[in-house]
């Protein structure tokens, strides 16, 4: 496996279309803009269609669970009258135990269905173990690149943890020191073994996720006659976000609100070497968050289908210290051992239902599995190993990559509004920036803006103003 | 040293960009260190060290070149010593729940 860095990014565009097999120049409409509902409605599957595959698949119907001891807790620091009812999506039921089943189960059926000898995924997550499982059902090669360790050796527990079940499934798993470079050698592998690229972004893999939104839809109506108030779903590349409330539209839940969480990194350099292994959690944090939410298509695929700025109504942020705190208390009072790395979703659904009426409903988007490394106590004594402090206190004093506090009450526990109005100007920035020399963009792009980001016709052209781009007129 | 033989389960190493021939986004401290990979597979030579460069043949059948780094690379990550700073929680949580004070 060797080729020139610069060579080979020079292909991706290339090697990205042959692994897998849609021709996005199809769907563009613009300089900026493109047919998002049209990529979505011909290159994806319909909602039939999924549940069809994931029935196939041993994936889906995970259960709804009422979190009836943390929801008393909640009502113990609410105001009268207030403490929503929480529920969580169990989704650590699916086969290779997190929501990550349903975006693989699509990708393999796509890969197979189109003749592809094999898989190859660019994960260090839970996404990793989901491609390999479903390829093992297959009988489909399946290859895993991920970034594992740093500089001096050091391997992030967590991923060492989905390394392991990676091979437990039979994949071949490429291990990485630190640095976007990843992208170059999961390139490489491409072209090598021309398998499909099981992309967490392509159009099929947003919609294996869009039988979450309906199932919770429809679960919530069961246990509860009425439609969730608010889903918070962990977020990081924006996927779970997307395709759920996508399901929870075409569910008819309209006046749902839809909230993104993540945990804090803020200061931490996601290709630093030295940063690297000062994080303890490994997805669900700002450092993908916030990059995905204002240029969705850094992604892996030339248009990415997963675009939270469309759904999120609310976007929030939890400290580190406060997600293994409510880890801990989702095992202690509810007896569910799981996360840590989904409960940044419990844990801001756990501020957000003291602000909110005892009858309304929140569900928590979703549960992920837990084992050796992918743990709490693995992920606070490699953080002390590393050098960061870890002690109790006010979640105030966090300090990512130096000291993860944890919670002295659960009261302690809040959530941080992130501006959605700055990410979405910073998206049409980008998209400013991604036009090189030419700075004009058509009526067509500006729409396609507003569209993508929620913002008006006027923001969007303010934005595209305050950066030198104008609009031609037709 | 470690001996490993033909067909056994090892692990190997190898430079895939040598520091300095980073890509020009990262950050000093990732441009001064080299791109690692590890990769698993069963020796495909007849015996070898640790330390020489080998050939292994991946679950999947494809072939690896690097330097032989260990033979039956263990799973050894783990859970560890309960964190002192998550003992107490339970306790306090449940106390919480029957109307006790709350931890001061």
């Amino acid at each position: 496996m060797t080729g020139d860095y610069g060579a080979v990014m020079a292909r991706r565009g290339e090697i990205m279309r042959k692994s897998v097999g849609i021709d996005y120049e199809r769907f563009s409409r613009g300089r900026l803009a493109f047919d998002y509902e049209g990529m979505m409605c011909e290159t994806g599957y319909s909602l039939d269609e999924v549940e069809t595959i994931q029935r196939e698949s041993n994936v889906g119907n995970t259960p709804l669970l009422e979190l009836k001891n943390l929801t008393r807790l909640v009502r113990t620091l609410s105001e009268p009258g207030k403490g929503a009812r929480l529920f969580v999506k169990d989704e650590a039921n699916n086969p290779a135990r997190s929501f990550k089943d349903r975006r693989a189960s699509l990708s393999v059926f796509h890969a197979e269905h189109n003749g592809y000898k094999g898989v190859v995924a660019a994960t260090s997550g839970n996404y990793g173990a989901a491609v390999a499982s479903q390829a093992a059902r297959k009988n489909l090669g399946c290859i895993i690149v991920q970034e594992v360790f740093d500089s001096k050796g050091f391997e992030q527990p967590e991923i060492a943890e989905k390394g392991r079940a990676c091979e437990a499934y039979g994949a071949e798993v490429l291990q990485l020191s630190v640095g976007p470079e990843l992208f170059y050698v999961f390139l490489l592998v491409l072209e090598e073994t021309a398998f499909f690229n099981a992309s967490l972004y392509t159009p099929f893999s947003i919609a294996g996720i869009e039988t979450l939104g309906t199932e919770i839809a429809e679960q919530t109506r069961r246990l509860t006659g009425r439609d969730p108030d608010v889903v918070v779903s962990t977020h990081a590349g924006g996927g779970i976000t997307t395709g759920t409330a996508r399901g929870l539209l075409k569910a008819g839940c309209s006046a749902t609100r839809i909230v993104g969480a993540s945990v804090n990194l803020q200061g931490l350099h996601m290709a630093s070497d030295r940063d690297f292994n000062r994080k303890s959690f490994t997805t669900g944090h700002t450092g993908f968050g916030i990059p995905f939410a204002v240029w969705p298509d850094r992604s892996d695929v030339p248009r990415n289908a997963a675009r939270v700025l469309r759904y999120l109504d609310d976007y929030v942020t939890v400290t580190q210290g406060a997600v293994f705190y409510m880890t801990e208390a989702l095992a202690q009072l509810e007896g569910l051992e799981r996360g840590p790395a989904g409960n940044t979703s419990l844990t801001a659904a756990f501020a957000l239902a003291q602000t909110l009426p005892e009858e309304a409903v929140v569900v928590v988007n979703e549960t992920e599995y837990t084992g050796a490394g992918k743990h709490p106590y693995a992920q606070l004594a490699f953080a002390e190993r590393m050098g960061v402090e870890v002690r109790r206190g006010d979640p105030e004093e966090e300090r990512p990559g130096s000291v993860i506090v944890i919670p002295e009450q659960p009261r302690q526990i809040r959530v941080a509004p992130v501006d959605l109005n700055r990410l979405r100007a910073s998206y049409v920035r980008n998209a400013c920036a991604a036009l090189g020399e030419d700075k004009t963009v058509s009526e067509e792009d500006v729409a396609f803006l507003s569209e993508d980001t929620r913002l008006s016709s006027e923001e969007v052209r303010r934005v595209l103003r305050e950066n030198g781009v104008s609009v031609a007129t037709a | 040293m470690t001996v490993a033989r033909r067909g056994e389960w090892v692990q190997i190493r190898r430079v895939v960009l040598p520091a300095g021939s980073r890509a020009p986004q990262v950050p000093e401290d990732t441009a001064a260190v080299p791109l690692e990979l590890k990769v698993k597979g069963f020796l495909v030579e007849e015996t070898a060290r640790c330390g020489e460069t080998v050939t292994v043949r991946t679950s999947l059948g494809r072939e690896h070149r690097g330097v032989l780094a260990s033979v039956d690379p263990p799973y050894d990550v783990g859970f560890g010593p309960p964190p002192k700073a998550l003992l107490g929680i339970g306790e306090e949580l449940r106390g919480m729940l029957r109307g006790k004070v709350e931890r001061p």
